[in-house]
C-alpha cells in the first residue's frame, strides 16, 4: 500500500457512519438501563430485557450481513470497514441475552436449564448461533485476519448459519408456525425475508448481474462530451 | 389467620369459599374501623373512650383495608397480583401481540349493548343480553393463572359458573362438548385484519369440564367490572387449563356432539392440544411447562399438575393417558 495514503488514514476522524454506528450500539443498551432506573420495563421485566437483547443482537447480525450488499449494489465502500463493528455489536447484545437467560431468568440453576437447553428447539438454536458467534468475535482482531488468512474467510461465512439459525431460533420463541404462515410470526417473517434477500445477493451470479447493471448505469448517467 | 380461601380445596359438593372470603373480608373490615376507634379513642382526652358511650364516627380518609396490598391470595397462600399488573400485560392478539399494548387498543371497545347466543344441542337456546346474566349467583374466586408461555398471576375474579347457564338452556343428551366463539369484529380488533391467524378466537370444553364448579364465566375482577383488555364483559375463566383456554369477549356459546375447533389446536395442533391442562410432566415442543415465573417475582417456580387443582380436577382424566391428550 501506498505509505503515504497510511498516513492520511491515521489522521482521518470517526467518520459520521462510524459515530453513528456506535451510537445506535449502544442505545438499545443505554435504553434498557434508563428504563430500568425509571421502572419502565413492564410488569415482567426479566422477560423484556431478554427479549430486547435478542432483538438488538439479531438487529445488529442482520445489518452487519447488509454491508455486503449494500456495497455490490450502491457502490458503498465504506460499510465494508463496518462490519466488524456491527458484528461485535450483534455479538454483545448475544452475549447479554444468553446470560441474561441463563443466569437470570433460570438463575444458574442448572437442572432446570438441561431440559431446555437440550430439548427445546428455540433454546438449541439460540445456543447455536451464540456458540457459532464466539470463534466469530474472537478471531476478529487483525492480528487473526492476517495470520489465519484464507482460514479467516471461511470461518468467517459461518455468519451466514448463525444468522439462519438466528432467526429460525426466533420464530420459534414465538407462538406460531413459519411454516405454515400462522400465529405470531410477523416480526420472524420480515427478519427472515430480509436474510434471504442479503444471502442471495451475494450469490457469484446475481453479484455479477447487479454490478454489471451499476456499471451500465453509471455509464449512461455519465455527461456526453456532446452536450 | 386460618381462614384460607377454601373454596378451591373443597371437593365439588360444596366449593362455596365466597362466604369465607366474604366474611374474612368484614373481619377485616371490621378490624380496620376497630384499630380507628382505638387510634381515635387514644387520641381523644381522657374519659371520653368507648367504654364511656362516645360514638366515633368513622373518619373519611381511613382506609378499608380489603384494597390494601396482601388483602386478598389464593388457597395457597400466594397473594393475588396488583390490579395493575393484571391489567397491563394481557395476552389479547385480536388488539396487538403487545401485551403492553393492549390496555390503550381495548379502550373504546364496545361491550355494550352485548349478547350472547348460546344454542346448539339445548332444549332452551336463548340469547342473553349480557345484563340477564347477572341474575346468576355472582361468587368471588381468587384463582391462579398460568399461561402457556410460563408466566402465572394470581387474579380476583367475579363472576358465574358456567353450570348454572348450561342448567338453564339444558343440554341435550347428545351434547358432549361445549364451543365458544369471541366477538369477530375488525373494525373494533385491529388484530383481525391480519392474515396469520383463522380468526374469530374460538375454545372448546368437554361438557363436565364445563360443568365444573371451578369453571366460571367472568364478568369482573377485583370488584370492578371486567376491564375491556381482560375480555370484558364476559370470559371464560378454567384455572387447571393453559390461559389461552380461557376465551375473552364471548359472544356465543353452543353445545357439540363433535369435538370443537379451537384457534390454536388449529395453528399448531402438536403444540396445544385440545385439553391443554397445566401439566408439568408433559412436554410441550416449544417451551419448558417444568417451571414458571409468577409476575411479581424474581425466581421461577415450580410449575404444579392441573396448575395447582389436582384435588378438584384430576377425577375428569381417570384412565386417560394426559401425554396423548395434551
Amino acid at each position: 500500500m501506498d505509505p503515504k495514503r497510511v498516513k492520511v488514514r491515521r489522521k482521518a476522524r470517526l467518520s459520521w457512519l462510524q459515530v453513528v454506528i456506535h451510537i445506535l450500539g449502544w442505545l438499545p443498551l443505554a435504553w434498557i438501563i434508563v428504563d430500568f432506573l425509571t421502572a419502565n420495563l413492564t410488569i415482567n421485566p426479566i422477560q423484556e430485557v431478554t427479549q430486547r437483547l435478542g432483538r438488538s443482537a439479531a438487529y445488529f447480525l442482520i445489518a452487519s450481513l447488509a454491508c455486503t450488499p449494500l456495497n455490490t449494489l450502491f457502490g458503498w465502500r465504506e460499510m465494508l470497514k463496518r462490519r466488524r463493528a456491527l458484528g461485535l455489536y450483534a455479538f454483545l447484545y448475544a452475549s447479554l441475552h444468553a446470560l441474561m437467560f441463563i443466569g437470570v431468568d433460570y438463575g444458574f440453576s442448572l437442572n432446570v436449564l438441561n431440559e431446555v437447553l437440550l430439548t427445546k428447539p428455540y433454546a438449541l438454536m439460540g445456543m447455536t448461533a451464540f456458540l457459532i458467534l464466539v470463534p466469530l468475535a474472537i478471531t476478529s482482531f487483525k492480528w487473526f485476519m492476517k495470520k489465519m488468512g484464507r482460514g479467516w474467510t471461511s470461518l468467517h461465512r459461518l455468519v451466514y448459519l448463525a444468522a439462519v439459525v438466528d432467526v429460525a431460533h426466533y420464530a420459534w420463541a414465538k407462538k406460531g408456525n413459519l411454516l405454515t404462515l400462522s400465529g405470531d410470526i410477523l416480526k420472524p417473517l420480515i427478519l427472515g425475508l430480509l436474510l434471504i434477500l442479503l444471502l442471495v445477493l451475494r450469490i457469484p451470479v446475481v453479484r455479477k448481474w447487479i454490478s454489471g447493471l451499476r456499471q451500465r448505469f453509471k455509464a449512461r448517467g455519465r455527461p456526453s462530451p456532446a452536450r | 389467620m386460618d381462614n384460607k380461601l377454601k373454596h378451591v380445596a373443597v371437593p365439588s359438593s360444596e366449593i362455596t369459599s365466597e362466604s369465607a372470603y366474604f366474611s374474612r373480608r368484614d373481619w377485616l373490615k371490621t378490624m380496620g374501623i376497630a384499630s380507628a376507634a382505638t387510634l381515635l379513642a387514644a387520641c381523644a382526652p381522657r374519659g371520653t373512650g368507648i367504654g364511656s358511650g362516645t360514638t366515633v364516627s368513622p373518619t373519611p380518609g381511613i382506609p378499608i383495608p380489603d384494597s390494601a396490598p396482601g388483602g386478598v391470595s389464593d388457597e395457597l397462600g400466594d397473594p393475588a397480583n396488583r390490579f395493575e399488573e393484571i391489567t397491563n400485560y394481557n395476552n389479547y392478539y385480536e388488539f396487538t401481540t403487545d401485551k403492553e399494548g393492549v390496555a390503550r387498543l381495548s379502550e373504546g371497545f364496545q361491550t355494550s349493548p352485548w349478547s350472547v347466543e348460546v344454542g346448539g344441542l339445548v332444549h332452551n337456546p336463548k340469547t342473553y343480553a349480557v345484563e340477564d346474566l347477572l341474575r346468576f349467583e355472582q361468587k368471588e374466586r381468587v384463582y391462579r393463572l398460568r399461561c402457556v408461555e410460563a408466566w402465572s398471576m394470581v387474579i380476583p375474579w367475579q363472576g358465574f359458573e358456567l353450570g348454572d347457564l348450561l342448567q338453564e338452556v339444558e343440554p341435550m343428551s347428545s351434547a358432549e362438548y361445549v364451543a365458544f366463539t369471541t366477538l369477530y369484529d375488525p373494525g373494533q380488533y385491529p388484530g383481525q385484519s391480519g392474515p396469520f391467524y383463522p380468526w374469530p378466537y374460538t375454545e372448546g370444553l368437554r361438557l363436565d369440564e364445563a360443568y365444573h364448579r371451578l369453571t366460571l364465566v367472568a364478568t369482573g375482577l377485583y370488584g370492578q367490572p371486567l376491564p375491556n383488555q381482560n375480555g370484558a364483559p364476559l370470559r371464560l375463566v378454567v384455572p387447571w387449563k393453559y390461559g389461552f383456554k380461557s376465551i375473552k369477549a364471548i359472544v356465543k356459546i353452543e353445545l357439540t356432539e363433535q369435538r370443537p375447533e379451537t384457534l390454536w389446536n388449529t395453528i399448531a395442533p402438536g403444540e396445544y392440544g385440545f385439553y391443554s391442562n397445566v401439566n408439568p410432566g408433559v412436554d410441550h415442543p416449544r417451551w419448558s411447562q417444568a417451571s414458571e415465573r409468577r409476575i411479581g417475582e424474581l425466581n421461577r417456580r415450580a410449575t404444579l399438575m392441573f396448575n395447582g387443582y389436582s384435588e378438584e380436577v384430576a377425577s375428569l382424566y381417570t384412565g386417560m393417558d394426559l401425554s396423548v391428550d395434551y
